[in-house]
């Protein structure tokens, strides 16, 4: 345990010397000032045109909320892809690694005590982005979407497989080619819920099937279109498709299968790495 | 077998079809300074690598301080230092010594005074608080030897220390392989400067494609030794005389080199030429170097060019 921590606190204090953590931190204060700014003229548009109890205003102001959250978690997601993406693979390229194994700590603590830290700092992100989208819409719309404690979470799941699938890529592959290969998979899971949606509308059970299956391979997009599921209001619920939204939400069990996918994906990482030689 | 610090067995690695190494047998003893040599290639690194379970082998048996290769708990014992260390450069000396330290398990006012000992020996107290990235490669190269030694090791392995180092970093190395030898701590060095390999080892083994082909042992005791003559008024007779003392390798006449199979030959060999009235000018016997068995061991095919 304590070397999996003292390798924990080694890669973040690596990403802050590295200004990896400023560059993260300049980047979401950019986000959310951008986001709060538009939200502020949106609002003061509507309030001049009658006020913002409407339907069709409440509606407006729901979507851009979501569409902020969407935004703060491509974000999360996208960093926690490029954070560890060449932390073994390019430790092991400069011999970096050879030394740290060859200490008295397990090769597990290594690989966990990377994951921990990398899966800290993508979800203090998360939090941070996400708590500016939220902070900005109760400040200026005066409303908050429901389940956000749920629906964060489910966020946060999605970033931690997003994290841990691109450490399991860098037991085995180089930098380029883990990278390549993870945000291959996101964009096979974005694109799979996306076949899957026109499928249940257009009522075509091929591509249905296709999307589902797409969905169980790669999980992430579903834990975003459930928590959006959560987060909008129940009148919404009804649009079926929007591009932030998910008229219809994957199954609650899809929580327990990305959860363990996951500790799967994570269990193979240690697996290869402690096979790995150096 | 208990006393050995290290002992190989037939260990063997492939990767792919590729042989790297078919059978390395040898052992360390404690206290032991070992010279590891071989040409590039030979399979030199990936038996380091082994030895230090990051590798695994494909066959053959293995103990480093009496626990099977990669146990965690004998990794304790052991110290390692790569060739070309490199680490995070936007650490400092002192953090980088620090983390290391905390992966022996040491913390506390023991692991900073270690710090600060090992920093001085290094000669690298004023650099201490510099990031590695502004180190030259003699200091870096330093600084791995000290966070190799954190732990006061039984076994240090080192990979090309002197590599990037200058003269008096060399001496400095020298040094500190002297005193972990006085401590009791086996040295397993792995060098190309045959020089280097010669002034510090007790023992070398010769590695050959993968294979230990040869073990030449260093100290006191020798097993083979070149003499060289210079005398006059030798007749023929008297030359191929000297035949029974050893084996001629070069005769000229007033100078000739002999191959003998211990000291005890020298005080013959002038007693033979005095009573014979030949005159002895010098006599003079040396091992033959390292570099010379070297190339004997290797053959002459390995050469390059």
């Amino acid at each position: 345990m304590r070397a999996l921590l003292t390798v924990a606190h080694l890669t973040i204090h690596e990403a802050g010397r590295r200004r990896i953590l400023l560059a993260t931190v300049i980047g979401g204060a950019g986000f959310v000032a951008l986001y709060a700014t538009g939200f502020h003229f949106i609002v003061r548009d509507m309030r001049s045109h009658g006020g913002l109890d409407g339907l069709q205003t409440r509606l407006t102001l729901t979507f851009f909320t979501l569409a902020g959250l969407y935004g703060a978690n491509f974000l999360a997601v996208m960093t926690a892809v490029l954070l560890p993406v060449d932390t073994l693979s390019g430790e092991i390229g400069s011999g970096v690694l050879q030394t740290l194994a060859s200490k008295p700590v397990r090769r597990s603590d290594i690989l966990l005590g990377k994951w921990l830290a990398f899966v800290t700092i993508a979800l203090v992100y998360l939090a941070v982005l996400a708590s500016g989208v939220l902070l900005a819409a109760k400040l200026h719309a005066g409303t908050l979407p429901p389940n956000i404690g749920r629906g964060l979470a489910l966020m946060a799941l999605e970033v931690t497989l997003m994290v841990t699938l691109s450490i399991v890529g860098g037991t085995r592959l180089s930098t380029i080619t883990n990278g390549v290969m993870v945000f291959g998979l996101y964009g096979l899971a974005f694109i799979g819920s996306w076949v899957e949606r026109i499928g249940t509308v257009a009522g075509n059970h091929a591509a249905e099937r296709i999307g589902t299956l797409a969905s169980l391979l790669v999980p992430s997009e579903s834990m975003w279109l459930l928590a959006a599921h959560l987060m909008q209001p129940g009148f919404m619920r009804g649009l079926e498709i929007t591009p932030f939204t998910a008229g219809l939400a994957p199954s609650p069990a899809m929580v327990w299968w990305a959860a363990g996918y996951t500790l799967a994906a994570l269990l193979l990482a240690i697996y290869w790495f402690r096979r790995r030689p150096l | 077998m208990s006393e050995r610090v290290i002992e190989t067995r037939g260990l063997r690695k492939r990767f792919g079809n590729k042989v790297a190494v078919a059978d390395l047998s040898l052992f360390v003893g404690p206290g032991e300074v070992f010279g590891f040599l071989g040409p590039n290639g030979a399979g030199k690194t990936t038996s380091l690598k082994m030895l230090l379970g990051l590798i695994e082998p494909s066959a053959g048996t293995a103990r480093v301080l009496g626990a099977p290769l990669g146990d965690r708990r004998a990794r304790a014992g052991v110290g390692f230092l790569p060739e070309h260390f490199r680490f995070h450069d936007w650490l400092t000396g002192r953090e980088l010594l620090h983390f290391h330290g905390r992966l022996y398990g040491l913390s506390g006012p023991a692991l900073r005074s270690r710090i600060e000992e090992l920093l001085e020996r290094m000669d690298l107290v004023e650099a201490r608080d510099r990031a590695l990235r502004h180190y030259s490669k003699g200091m870096l190269q330093r600084v791995g030897l000290a966070q190799a030694l954190l732990n006061e090791p039984r076994v240090v392995f080192l990979d090309e220390p002197t590599s990037g180092l200058d003269p008096l970093g060399r001496l400095l190395v020298r040094d500190v392989i002297r005193e972990l030898k006085s401590r009791g701590t086996a040295v397993f060095l792995n060098s190309h400067l045959l020089g280097e390999i010669e002034a510090t080892c007790d023992r070398v083994v010769f590695l050959k494609a993968g294979r230990t082909v040869r073990e030449l042992d260093l100290r006191g005791r020798v097993d083979r030794l070149e003499v060289e003559l210079r005398l006059q008024g030798a007749d023929a007779a008297t030359l191929s005389g000297l035949d029974q003392f050893g084996r001629r390798i070069e005769a000229d006449g007033e100078r000739v080199r002999l191959e003998l199979a211990d000291e005890e030959r020298l005080p013959e060999i002038a007693a033979y030429l005095v009573e014979r009235g030949v005159r002895l000018y010098g006599m003079h016997a040396a091992r033959p170097s390292l570099e010379r068995v070297f190339l004997e061991v290797m053959g002459e095919e390995g050469r390059p060019g």
